[in-house]
């Protein structure tokens, strides 16, 4: 009877291993479903690189390059504030901080990450988009400058927990070689640990930027979301994740603008898979 | 000298990187409850929105809340904790493993919005569960599921192997040795990791903005397949609907105040938890 029990109890386990998998494949066979069929309409290339995204004009436009240099820009800003700055968090954590100081930036880096997006969007709103725009003197503050200052908020957290990880795995023998040459600490730090982490830090910073292409909410209400060809940091610009979550709402189902969106999910599903392969295989490579 | 002197100056930009954004961090905390606690009042928290969401209450988006995090807990948990004790406990080490593992690593990098998308094609098209609580609750418990798996796993993985060992050579079953050796040891870390997933899903807007939310109800949801209010939807319907962008936008203040104050709530309940273990264990 026991053995029975057992028996159940490890098959229901297994399905559960196996239920998480699946999940990741229905959701990828899901979103190809749906997605697919705009290249029906367009073919991938124009969708890839056409530059004018009007899906409810007729016909449909549906060229998504503009959307893609706007994440990629908005990105972009993220990353030069988050990625110097987490990184010196994270030495500053790992190396420099007395252990009673360490825990509580801990704690503040992990609340950090515990904001939600929303209410970084909003802070945004009424905070930094009037700043940006009676600083720049633009017409309006909505611009990819504002929502890379508060995507590199949301990058911060992951840079700094991931790095701080790379640099604690660096083995002590290194650090104490170094100094033992007579080294300062600071030296140590510059030329051994941050090269011998090197690659479990590019992890931190992918893995960041991951987590900033994905973003949705905050972007969505402090980018300006104007469908248009970007040409500065001053500009409006709208990401692919804010074009599904604006615009999801009004597609009619089945139409092209409804299948032009799930492809965006599919364009998107792709770049987050990339980055977390490389990411692991950086990670991996460490070990 | 000159060495000690660029030490000096690097340590001193550490310093200064940290402090921006601990400051920052604070400023913003700061700046939510000095602006928020002026709306918070008993008739916010327990009254439904009237005259257009320029006065009255906030309840129903707090109860919507409530229920959406904890159905997407309640389906995520069992399931994403019996996954990790397959990968950690009875999986044979190798190819297949590694690429679970992968998976799980990826599922948990997909953007939220792209959840909801998946949410709204299977849930609320494929099985017809419209556009409700149920569809939120099971979008949510998705997206918490890879987060649960890892972070079971990291706790199950700290458990020492002597530990199975020694149960295993009393004469325990498999079973026996994780229901009473591996579970109940590892049980702070699993704890820890629960809870920081109900903080990421109770702020979590994009995957429920097709699934499950509503920007104004009257009344609490009456069923799994209802509609609901949220909180962080709520803020966001504030923020970028309605015809009274200044009343909304004090509304939104409190709202914002509500939510951070429950998950960094929770979140502090974490690290506290964590840090215990942390000391016990040395």
């Amino acid at each position: 009877m026991r053995k029975f029990k057992e028996y159940i109890i490890e098959k229901l386990i297994l399905a559960s291993g196996l239920a998480s998998i699946f999940f990741v494949i229905v959701i990828f066979l899901f979103l190809l479903k749906e997605g697919l069929a705009v290249f029906k309409i367009v073919t991938p290339a124009n969708f890839l690189f056409g530059k004018n995204w009007y899906p409810i004009s007729e016909p449909p436009q549906l060229g998504i390059f503009p959307l893609i240099l706007g994440s990629l820009l908005v990105t972009l800003g993220a990353a030069i504030i988050s990625v110097p700055i987490g990184i010196a968090c994270a030495v500053y954590i790992a190396e420099v901080a007395p252990v009673r100081t360490k825990e509580i930036l801990k704690a503040s880096i992990e609340l950090l990450a515990a904001i939600p997006s929303v209410v970084l969007g909003f802070i945004g709103m009424v905070t930094l988009v009037p700043w940006v725009k009676s600083i720049f003197k633009l017409p309006t503050g909505l611009t990819a400058l504002s929502g890379s200052i508060m995507l590199a908020f949301m990058a911060m957290p992951t840079i700094v927990s991931i790095a701080e990880d790379a640099l604690y795995s660096v083995p002590r023998s290194h650090k104490e070689g170094a100094l033992a040459l007579g080294a300062t600490h600071w030296q140590t730090i510059y030329r051994v640990l941050l090269p011998a982490a090197s690659s479990g830090i590019l992890a931190a910073v992918m893995l960041g930027i991951g987590r900033v292409i994905g973003e949705t909410m905050a972007v969505m209400m402090i980018t300006g979301n104007a469908a248009l060809m970007p040409h500065s940091f001053l500009q409006p610009v709208r990401t692919l994740t804010a074009t599904i979550a604006a615009e999801m709402g009004e597609a009619v189902v089945g139409s092209e603008h409804y299948f032009a969106l799930f492809a965006i999910g599919i364009v998107l599903f792709v770049i987050s898979f990339a980055i977390n392969i490389t990411a692991d295989l950086f990670l991996h490579r460490k070990r | 000298m000159k060495k000690d002197f660029s030490q000096t100056i690097g340590f001193f930009f550490l310093f200064c990187c940290i402090l921006v954004t601990i400051l920052l961090l604070f400023i913003i905390i700061y700046f939510v409850f000095v602006r928020g606690v002026k709306v918070i009042s008993w008739e916010f928290l327990t009254q439904a929105p009237r005259a257009g969401m320029t006065a009255g209450g906030v309840a129903p988006a707090i109860v919507g809340t409530m229920y959406l995090t904890l159905g997407a807990i309640m389906f995520a948990l069992p399931l994403g904790i019996a996954a990790a004790i397959y990968l950690c406990e009875y999986s044979p080490k190798g190819f297949a493993v590694n690429i679970i593992r992968m998976s799980i690593n990826n599922l948990a990098g997909v953007p939220s919005v792209v959840f909801g998308l998946f949410g709204l094609t299977v849930f609320v098209k494929f099985f017809g569960f419209g556009v409700s609580m149920l569809s939120g609750c099971l979008t949510l418990g998705i997206l918490v599921l890879p987060l649960i798996i890892s972070a079971a796993q990291e706790a199950l993985l700290a458990v020492p192997q002597s530990m199975r060992e020694a149960s295993l050579a009393l004469g325990a079953t498999h079973w026996q040795t994780i229901k009473k050796i591996v579970l109940p040891t590892s049980l702070p870390g699993i704890l820890t990791g629960v809870i920081l997933s109900i903080g990421r899903v109770a702020g979590e807007t994009a995957p429920i903005l097709f699934t499950a939310a509503a920007f104004y109800l009257r009344g609490y949801p009456k069923s799994i397949f209802s509609e609901v209010m949220a909180l962080p939807y709520h803020i966001y319907a504030l923020m970028t609907e309605g015809a009274h962008p200044q009343q909304q936008t004090a509304i939104a203040y409190g709202c914002a105040l509500i939510l951070l104050f429950l998950v960094l709530l929770v979140s502090t309940v974490a690290i506290f938890i964590r840090q215990k273990q942390r000391s016990y264990y040395g």
